[in-house]
């Protein structure tokens, strides 16, 4: 019998549960309990959700947003492709810089204050691979760090650390971050598990919302393979809680058509608007790698660039217009980004090479409008190697959501992000700091493996419940190094503490990772002073 | 040919359409001799389908013979003798004097007699370890998919005969006449250790006769139950007095006859088997001869008995649904050589396997894996690292996490579910089908997610999927679509979509860029400088990824 079941069978509202587990308040409350019903019916109210939107390729953040304060300088370094200055579309109360004119869109968010633009946003020693600098932004890893896991499935492994055993639970009984598309990136990729919906076929998500299906031949694989993916269908735990959300909305907004972009977040707009407590999706658009052809020779405001801005600009607006009509935009920010900038400089091909910081843009209702930082300085006479200073990391973006938009304390802040970055005001939620709640989101799932003290000096204590037979216990850093092993035997079920001693380890963070014949489960640990 | 030209071609081409089955396009191409192409497609074919898995090394091999040499070998080659099963447990439990005290640990418990539960219950998880490691470690050679079609056919269950003993000796049983005398076979097995306790054998004496192996022989191993007409209750009454006096000497572990528990009247059959009558006997081989009466008996139902077993071994290796024109072309001449040939198995398997339906492209790919052939055959062909020989608790930690699975997916070697073997194999109308359920299917993935993710570690060895040394393998892998192509023909034996493998291009390997050359760039980059482990690093979490989505997508649960 599965220990959940075995709560709700047998247990009543309160339990005491063994001496090894004091301290660990939450688990002494089941779900029948009337605080953590009460606790349960306000889940919603406080739900908050954030839409990354990743622009693949590097977006050439100079012509996004463009640095009136240095447009002689600007114009030097790109007469083939330099936005003319009475073209920039200006903002309300800002002269220093402007957008590019086909993002009309963004104006109207700013103007309307529901756009923040973030300078320069970049980290020390940039590195110019597509490869490797996006997933220095999905691991959140220092430049010369190499981490195996995503800034987001940290944060969602810190919020639901007994994920997956268990789940769906009455507490969360939907996926804990949807990427639209097919496959999940690092971004979601926890420290030992993917915390993202995984889809797996690549049509399989706009299919499965229409109701329609790959056809296949009338030939005997043709008769499994259909087979199978029906199974398949049927046995994705969240199959059905999003179709019913996505069912129970019925009217949406106008979005921009040829626009893949706009398509998805239709589909993001539809699924939080359902009810899905889901807090994270993914969404992605490509084709920002401009080395050539970036604007058209003769017209710089019109080209492929401009046709991604217009793109993005339009689709985050309908998607803004949408959520507001539909009701929840108090609910929602979103974020862009790219692995980086481009080039000072241009290029002969009327392009613009890898480069490093770039601006990116939060929207939402509840953003704090405004243009952050400095205009990025130009020199006067630039090299082809010259690029831009970050002001700031991108790692502050993300702290600074998880604070202010999520609500994560300091410490966790910490285990998540590895280390602590500067916050940037860019979010209001005014529930941050008032609500017990996530401690009772933390203990639904089976609950495997814990550790007291958390954050830990010296030594914490793990306990773990083995269901019997083989069991691991290990200690990982960020990294993925397994620095200790502290069980690797045969156990007989039941449950049993373990310290994990970190004399002569440095400060940081430590995963426990257990492993229980098919089962696992990691939990993150704290070194502090 | 690709399939899909071939499916066009054969709508044009003006021969007549086939007879359909629940929609299903039939074949019509029956046993001659297959001699069209002989590529990695058709390799992995029959590589797929008679060892576990089409591992890189054995497809280029083969591909050196012709198709004919190539099954000659699968089924010439005399599969390894491994070591005998290893003492992998301890001894907390076991009761004071068992015989197993005396066995040291990591050495072999199979001659050393014990009846406690609790000991044979351990040795019998070793038993099924080293059985995962006996299909690991197979050479090219069809026979440990023949033994577990086998253990399938003639199903005994571990747990009730409880010896562990007695499931070596099975094992053995098996594996020396997979490919043998059917006939020779039957006997042997009726008079087996395992069998015998199984099905009650040992205790079927003349005063109390006991029908259980006398209904099963006929049932479920020799005529099969769907002839009309077919044997009787009053059969297998009489068989069962045929078959009375066998023992097992507990003791010994010896099986013996005794001629006083035996009955010695006349046993006469129905008129299924022509009101046959086998005399009684009085003396010693009396078992021995009787029991020779009795299954050349049922062999004179030769049409019943080879078209049953050549139904069963189609289904294994070919796929469950039995068309009229398959039964015409295929099954009907397959059962005239085996009787034929009297009962030689070996050359059933070849005519088939050579035959131009073997490799019928519309036969490709219809086979769902069972749970052991999607594991094993995942570790085979993927090259992944299994701990040393000699490196026994490490090796048995890593057959014993299959054997759990395998256990989880509901397929239990050893313990199959009743005697009449897995469902998949005999439950209409959905047989391999019932594999694959909303509990079982999850499994599948979180076994392909731990070997490709965290590894499976035990003993300080970690089983771990090299998905860069498996890119390395293929012949082109800095280009992406070579890189993807190459992977497919090894790993799907059914098409992918060119737009599927676009998105898998771009979305995985290209990390949403458009040019291939990224790609091409980071491969390079990690092979100009493999201690780079940024470069390292790079280009494994994208292979990773990319191989478990293959993994994942429904094309991959396809044999």
């Amino acid at each position: 019998m599965k220990r959940r079941d075995f709560f709700r069978n047998t247990l009543p509202a309160a339990v005491t549960l063994p001496s090894i587990f004091s301290g660990l308040s939450v688990k002494a409350f089941t779900e029948n309990h009337p605080l953590v019903q009460a606790l349960l019916g306000s889940a919603t109210d406080t739900d908050k959700v954030l839409v990354l939107v990743q622009l693949n390729g590097g977006n050439y953040g100079l012509n996004t947003v463009i640095p009136l304060e240095f447009y002689g300088n600007y114009l030097s370094a790109r007469q083939n492709i330099a936005i003319p200055q009475n073209k920039v579309l200006t903002l309300n109360g800002v002269t220093k810089t402007g957008l590019h004119p086909s993002m009309i869109g963004f104006q109207n968010l700013f103007n309307d204050g529901k756009l923040a633009v973030v300078q320069s946003v970049g980290y020390p020693s940039p590195n110019f691979s597509h490869f490797r600098s996006t997933d220095i932004w999905m691991s959140a890893s220092d430049e010369n760090q190499v981490v195996n896991s995503g800034w987001v499935g940290r944060y969602l492994n810190n919020e639901y650390p007994n994920f997956p055993e268990g789940y769906p639970t009455t507490a969360m009984p939907d996926p804990l971050a949807i990427q639209i598309g097919s496959i999940s990136s690092l971004a979601l990729q926890g420290p030992g598990i993917n915390m993202g919906m995984s889809i797996s076929d690549p049509n399989y998500f706009y299919d499965f919302l229409d109701g329609v299906e790959d056809p296949v031949p009338d030939t005997r694989w043709g008769k499994e393979l259909k087979y199978i993916r029906i199974v398949g269908k049927q046995t994705e735990k969240y199959t059905s809680v999003i179709k019913a959300a996505a069912a129970r909305v019925t009217s949406q907004g106008d979005y921009p058509s040829n626009n893949g972009l706009a398509k998805e977040l239709k589909i993001v707009a539809r699924l939080i608007k359902g009810g899905l407590k889901t807090r994270i999706y993914m969404v992605s658009t490509g084709g920002f790698d401009t080395h050539a052809n970036q604007a058209d020779t003769g017209n710089a405001t019109a080209g492929n660039h401009a046709n991604l801005l217009l793109k993005l600009s339009s689709a985050i607006k309908a998607f803004m217009d949408d959520i507001k009509t539909l009701g929840v935009d108090d609910r929602v920010i979103g974020m862009t980004f790219s692995e980086f900038g481009r080039r000072i400089k241009s290029n002969d091909s009327a392009g613009t090479d890898h480069g490093a910081a770039a601006p990116l843009f939060v929207f939402g209702k509840n953003v704090k409008s405004g243009v952050v930082g400095n205009t990025p300085t130009i020199p006067t006479n630039v090299g082809f190697n010259d690029n831009l200073a970050y002001q700031y990391d991108f790692r502050s973006i993300y702290a600074s959501l998880l604070s202010q938009w999520f609500c994560v304390k300091p410490t966790d802040l910490q285990t998540i992000m590895l280390k602590n970055f500067q916050e940037i005001p860019l979010a209001v939620n005014s529930a941050c700091g008032t609500t017990g709640l996530e401690d009772i989101i933390r203990g639904a799932g089976d609950e495997l493996i814990v550790n007291y003290p958390n954050p830990f000096v010296e030594s914490t204590v793990i306990t773990f419940r083995s269901k019997g037979g083989h069991t691991l216990i290990q200690i990982i850093d960020p990294l993925g190094r397994v620095i200790r092993t502290l069980a690797d035997k045969a156990y007989i079920a039941g449950t049993y503490s373990v310290t994990f001693d970190s004399m002569g380890l440095p400060l940081g963070v430590y995963y426990a990772r257990f492993q229980n014949g098919p089962l696992q489960q990691v939990r993150a640990m704290l070194k502090t002073r | 040919m690709d399939r899909r030209d071939f499916l066009t071609l054969k709508k044009d081409s003006g021969i007549p359409v086939p007879v359909s089955v629940d929609n299903i396009r039939g074949i019509q191409s029956g046993l001659n001799p297959y001699g069209g192409a002989w590529t990695t497609k058709e390799i992995s074919h029959l590589l797929k389908r008679t060892m576990f898995g089409a591992a890189k090394a054995d497809i280029d091999y083969f591909r050196g013979l012709t198709m004919s040499q190539a099954v000659d070998e699968l089924l010439n080659t005399v599969g390894v003798l491994s070591p005998p099963p290893l003492k992998n447990y301890d001894n907390t439990d076991t009761p004071a004097g068992d015989q197993d005290l005396g066995v040291p640990q990591w050495s072999t418990w199979i001659n050393t007699i014990t009846d406690d539960g609790g000991v044979n219950y351990r040795r019998r998880q070793s038993l099924k370890a080293w059985w995962i490691g006996n299909m690991v470690n197979q050479n090219r050679s069809i026979q440990e998919k023949m033994i577990l079609f086998w253990h399938n056919h003639f199903a005994t269950e571990g747990k009730e005969y409880d010896r562990a003993t007695f499931g070596y000796k099975h094992y053995l049983l098996l594996k020396q006449y997979s490919l043998g005398n059917f006939k020779q076979f039957v006997k042997a097995i009726t008079i087996d250790q395992a069998m015998l306790r199984y099905l009650n054998g040992y205790l079927n004496s003349a005063s109390a006769p006991d029908e259980n192996y006398g209904r099963e022989l006929q049932e479920l191993f020799t005529v099969g139950k769907e002839n009309n007409p077919n044997y009787t209750e009053l059969d297998v009454q009489v068989a069962a007095k045929v078959l009375t006096g066998w023992q097992i000497n507990f003791t010994t572990e010896v099986v013996s006859f005794n001629i006083n528990k035996h009955d010695k009247t006349n046993k006469t059959f129905s008129t299924f088997y022509g009101a046959s009558t086998i005399a009684g006997r009085v003396d010693a081989t009396a078992g021995d001869v009787e029991l020779d009466d009795l299954l050349t008996m049922i062999f004179n139902k030769k049409i019943e008995v080879s078209e049953f077993l050549v139904r069963k071994l189609y289904r294994w290796f070919c796929y469950y649904t039995i068309d009229s024109d398959t039964e015409t072309n295929v099954i009907k001449p397959l059962a005239q050589i085996f009787r034929d040939n009297n009962w030689d198995i070996k050359i059933v398997m070849s005519t088939l396997l050579k035959s131009e339906h073997f490799f019928d492209v519309l036969n490709f790919g219809a086979l769902i894996k069972s749970p052991v052939d999607l594991m094993v055959g995942m570790c085979r062909e993927f090259n992944i690292k299994f701990p040393a020989a000699g490196q026994n608790e490490q090796s048995y930690a890593m057959w014993s996490i299959m054997k759990d699975f395998g256990f989880l997916m509901q397929q239990d070697i050893l313990d199959p579910p009743n005697v009449s073997g897995w469902a998949a194999y005999y439950q209409a109308p959905q047989f391999h089908e019932i594999w694959i359920n909303g509990d079982t299917l999850p499994k599948r993935t979180v076994f392909f997610d731990m070997l490709t993710y965290n590894g499976y570690t035990a003993s300080g060895y970690t089983l771990l999927l090299d998905p860069v040394g498996f890119a390395k393998s293929m012949s082109s892998p800095s280009d992406p679509n070579a890189l993807i192509n190459d992977s497919l023909d090894m790993l799907y034996r059914v098409p992918l979509s060119d737009v599927s493998k676009a998105t898998i291009k771009k979305q995985i390997l290209l990390s949403n860029q458009d040019q291939d050359y990224y790609w091409t760039n980071a491969w390079n980059a990690y092979i100009g400088n493999p201690a780079d482990n940024a470069a390292y690093q790079t280009v494994y979490t994208r292979l990773r990824d990319m191989y478990r989505y293959l993994m994942n997508l429904a094309e991959y649960q396809l044999a």
